[in-house]
């Protein structure tokens, strides 16, 4: 059977609700009774928390409760963390600070109100009585013996150290006819998803059961983690993640909130929300990536590179959030990029700083071992006179040599990295925009072509590789009346699996798409599941809904069968019926579904009943890659970068909704340019958050991209049976060493190797004027 | 305070603290949650409306100051079932991805066609600055306003020779 929607660019099921302002996030809920929480936060870097007065804010009217640090350090767990590397430190977290704080925006107390804008005037009214401490905000600096030490109970602020050797290092150093080394920055930056976070927790009878209703990524672990947190048995713990508006790994976490509207719920018997503001968000949800990166390369003369060095020093702030440790060390796995490195040395040192914790952000780990590869991969190319794309195809490995193992430890399942770079450069007209490049520096313009030939680590999975578990389940039912509901363990928020599943069940079953409805999100309607996060959603949770797929294909098969009386064997699908193979003969899809639930007739051994449950377990990740070129032209009077065009050769695999893939890469790639370009988390060295509204956090607006031109090969993943790869971070993580190799090129001509991100203007100015006055 | 404010044609008469946000009357006392709060600073634009025919950052506005105006909100723009051509054309282009900030984009736009029913895409992109969306990169939001604005023409153009 011929697909009819799988590869078609079909538009999604989910926008009607969301463009007619009908569908309903965490904070669009109310329920009879319900009470707002608001939080009061430290306004200092690093304190003991001396006193702490609530008694202006309980006598204020309408309040019903202030809770403060000790009690709920008395009945409630501490954050989850997962990582177990070898003598990591692992500090106490409570969900509201005791006796210490450690960054600007750490709860302290939390308030429950009638109304929402008297739970923050409540708020405003607890006297915290603090003794400042000195802070350090520099990871270089918090390792150091004599900084000040966060937490107590150790001896410095390494959080953990972690490395590892594949290949000969030194020996590749040795035979080098050249090394570069450069330092790479690479800063802190905040997910910023456009509906901040939000909860409501309230007891349901007749089970005393608590469902929590979150703007999550991970309903499921949330469900785990907060039951474990609050006493609660988890089978009487439901969370919802209802529409939730973007995530990019912000909301893939366990976050103190959570536990405190859950526990303030089941205190006071009334339902509770909290709904994060702008500045909470940017000072108490997870920042992304804060690395320095020490990188050297050693090459042959010709390009070819022996062996690569890296230390890392990752700046985690002041506590692990739920994937905090992990995160820097998927850096080393991704650091040979698209290239044959024969010899990596890796070496990370995490450490405790002043400020929030980092976490998984769009790319997680990967986007900073791609901007240090491609990044020192120009400079050596720069450094032995060849042109950028002979010095990436010098390097990657042949088509024929995939699954191939590199010396970041990990198996490319597949790839032809020549194909895309090749497709690249047609499409950006390479040589004609080298000459156009020419032609402006005879004028005194600067205009630069940047390349990023970047590979990813997607579609995560498998479970040895994952804190807790890599997989992800799919339940396909067929209802007596012949509609379809598929509910997933994995948690969409914005990337449209409620139409790309729908596209894969009805094609599978030879039915219309109006018929499939997919439910994900509630962890009463679903199978327990992972959830929506590291470009897995389709790849690992379409593929358990797949195989469940079959699985009722080839029971309904029997029933056909044995209506037809022959064998399954010879029974196909097509649209809206069953067929025996090569004859006119069929039974309509309709009929198999009633012969399956009236079970009047069930074939000898065939169960009634038309559902199945599937577990996917991936054995390995995905890797997509693909070339992205970025020309910038610079204004000489201001320094400003401009991006004029941006050519995005991707390959995730083989693509359901080609419409939605391209959505994803879009975003993908401003987010990538973004970080090259404007974004930056700043905190002053006494640990104060400068960054900490919209008006001083620069998240790009529509006026600074042209349109980009985006193309695609397909080499399918022999992952998983679909062979998919997965296409949420790709932009992001291709994007951004593309758009600074592009500056850096625009700026050769006066000598510049390297700029620090984000490339601002004033930077840029610097540059010109002194590079003129020299 | 008493204040009279008109949302979609339908008027909410409410005795209100003078401190409520505009955004707050709309999505509490009226009870329509299609507009969205995002900064609550007026950069993220999520919370969007028409007042008088005006885009305005709801979050930022008094309802007080609203006393007697008639607001648009995107609950308001479909007619009788039927989208606006600006909603089926965020559908059709896949403007949209988690939905946060379409309402306020949908209501930004419509200010845009009304006062300039065919931008080019330095003014889309122009008039798009006060709406962040952080999920699809505005791409397909300035082709989706492209095509609701072929849309618009044309209907008018087929009104027009009715």
């Amino acid at each position: 059977m011929k697909p009819r929607f799988v590869g078609q660019p079909i538009k999604r099921k989910e926008d009607p609700r969301l463009v007619t302002g009908a569908s309903a996030y965490v904070d669009d809920i109310v329920l009879p009774g319900m009470l707002h929480m608001a939080v009061a936060r430290s306004i200092h870097a690093h304190a003991r928390i001396k006193s702490i007065d609530t008694s202006r804010a309980s006598k204020l009217p309408g309040v019903r409760a202030v809770v403060t640090g000790e009690e709920i350090a008395a009945n409630c767990g501490q954050l989850p963390a997962a990582g177990d590397i070898k003598n990591m430190k692992r500090p106490v977290h409570h969900p509201l600070a005791v006796g210490k704080v450690r960054f600007v925006g750490e709860p302290i107390a939390a308030v429950l109100a009638t109304d929402a804008y008297v739970a923050r005037d409540a708020a405003e009214l607890i006297q915290i009585d603090y003794e400042e401490l000195p802070a350090v905000t520099n990871p270089e600096k918090a390792v150091q013996q004599g900084s000040p030490i966060l937490h107590e109970e150790f001896s410095d602020n390494v959080a953990y150290s972690f490395g590892w050797e594949n290949g000969n290092t030194e020996d590749g150093f040795s035979k080098a006819d050249t090394v570069v080394k450069q330092r790479f920055i690479n800063q802190r930056l905040a997910p910023v998803s456009m509906e901040p976070r939000g909860v409501i927790a309230a007891i349901r009878m007749p089970e005393n059961e608590l469902v929590v209703w979150s703007s999550t990524q991970v309903p499921h672990l949330l469900k785990t983690q907060l039951g474990l947190m609050l006493g609660i048995p988890e089978n009487r713990m439901r969370v919802i993640a209802p529409e939730v508006g973007g995530g990019f790994g912000s909301k893939l976490n366990v976050y103190a909130e959570e536990a405190l509207v859950g526990y303030l719920a089941k205190k006071v018997g009334q339902p509770v929300k909290w709904i994060e503001s702008r500045r909470e968000n940017m000072a108490g949800t997870i920042h992304g990536r804060d690395q320095i990166n020490d990188v050297e390369l050693a090459l042959k003369k010709d390009g070819t590179i022996l062996a690569m060095k890296l230390k890392v020093i990752a700046d985690i702030g002041a506590y692990y959030q739920l994937l905090t440790a992990i995160i820097p060390t998927l850096t080393g796995l991704l650091a040979p990029g698209a290239y044959r490195v024969p010899a990596l040395k890796f070496d990370l040192v995490a450490a405790f700083t002043n400020k929030m914790a980092t976490d998984a952000y769009r790319g997680a780990g990967r986007p900073e071992a791609t901007y240090l590869i491609e990044r020192i991969i120009d400079i050596a190319a720069r450094k032995l006179g060849m042109d950028p794309v002979d010095i990436r195809r010098k390097n990657f490995p042949k088509p024929a040599e995939f699954p191939f193992q590199t010396s970041g430890g990990v198996f490319y399942d597949s790839a032809n990295y020549e194909k895309a770079l090749d497709r690249a450069l047609e499409v950006a007209d390479y040589k004609g925009l080298r000459k156009k490049q020419a032609e402006l520096r005879k004028q005194g313009k600067y205009m630069g072509i940047g390349f990023s030939s970047y590979v990813e680590i997607c579609a995560m999975g498998p479970s040895i590789a994952m804190a807790s578990g890599g997989w992800e389940s799919g339940t396909v039912r067929i209802e007596p009346t012949g509609t379809v509901t598929v509910s997933t363990g994995a948690s969409p928020h914005g990337q449209g699996q409620e139409t790309s599943f729908a596209q894969i069940a009805a094609d599978e079953l030879g039915i219309d798409m109006e018929n499939v409805t997919v439910l994900h999100g509630d962890t009463a309607r679903t199978p327990y599941g992972i959830g929506t996060f590291g470009s897995r959603a389709t790849a690992v949770g379409g593929t358990a809904m797949y195989l469940a797929l079959q699985d009722l294909k080839e029971k309904m098969k029997k029933f056909a069968a044995h209506m037809l009386e022959t064998t399954p064997g010879n029974i196909e699908f097509e649209v809206g019926k069953l067929v025996m193979t090569g004859t006119a003969r069929s039974v309509s899809f309709m009929d198999v579904v009633t012969s399956a639930y009236v079970a009047k007739k069930l074939p000898p051994g065939v169960e009634p009943g038309l559902e199945a449950t599937r577990f996917f377990e991936p054995s390995n990740f995905t890797f997509p890659f693909g070339t992205h070129i970025c020309v910038v032209e610079i204004d000489e009077e201001t320094g400003e970068p401009k991006v004029v065009k941006y050519v995005a050769v991707d390959d995730c695999g083989n693509v359901i909704n080609p419409l939605l893939v391209e959505g994803q890469v879009h975003g993908g790639i401003v987010q990538g340019i973004s970080q090259a370009l404007y974004e930056e988390v700043v905190y002053d060295e006494n640990g104060q958050l400068l960054s900490g509204t919209l008006m001083d956090y620069a998240v790009p607006r529509a006026h600074d991209f042209p349109m980009f031109e985006l193309e695609r090969t397909v080499t399918p993943s022999p992952v998983n049976p679909m062979g998919i790869k997965g296409a949420g971070e790709a932009g992001t993580i291709g994007s951004t060493p593309s758009v600074v190799n592009a500056v850096v090129d625009a700026l050769a001509p006066l000598g510049v190797t390297h700029i620090d991100m984000p490339l601002r203007p004033e930077k840029i100015w610097k540059i010109l004027k002194l590079g003129r006055a020299s | 305070m008493d204040v009279k404010i008109t949302i979609n044609g339908k008027l909410y008469e409410k005795d209100i603290e003078p401190r409520l946000l505009l955004t707050h009357f709309i999505r509490d006392a009226a009870g329509l949650t299609g507009t969205h709060v995002g900064c609550e600073t007026s950069i993220c634009g999520a919370c969007t409306v028409l007042a008088g025919g005006l885009a305005v950052k709801s979050c930022t506005m008094f309802a007080v100051q609203a006393n007697g105006a008639e607001i648009l909100t995107i609950e308001g723009m479909a007619r009788e079932g039927e989208m606006h051509p600006l909603q089926e054309s965020f559908w059709e282009e896949h403007g949209l991805q988690c939905g946060f900030c379409t309402p306020g984009m949908i209501m930004t736009c419509h200010q845009l066609l009304t006062r300039n029913p065919s931008p080019d895409e330095t003014q889309i992109r122009g008039a798009l600055d006060g709406n962040l969306c952080r999920c699809t990169g505005y791409q397909n939001i300035v082709k989706a306003v492209q095509s609701a604005a072929g849309k618009m023409k044309h209907r008018r153009g087929a009104a027009a020779g009715d």
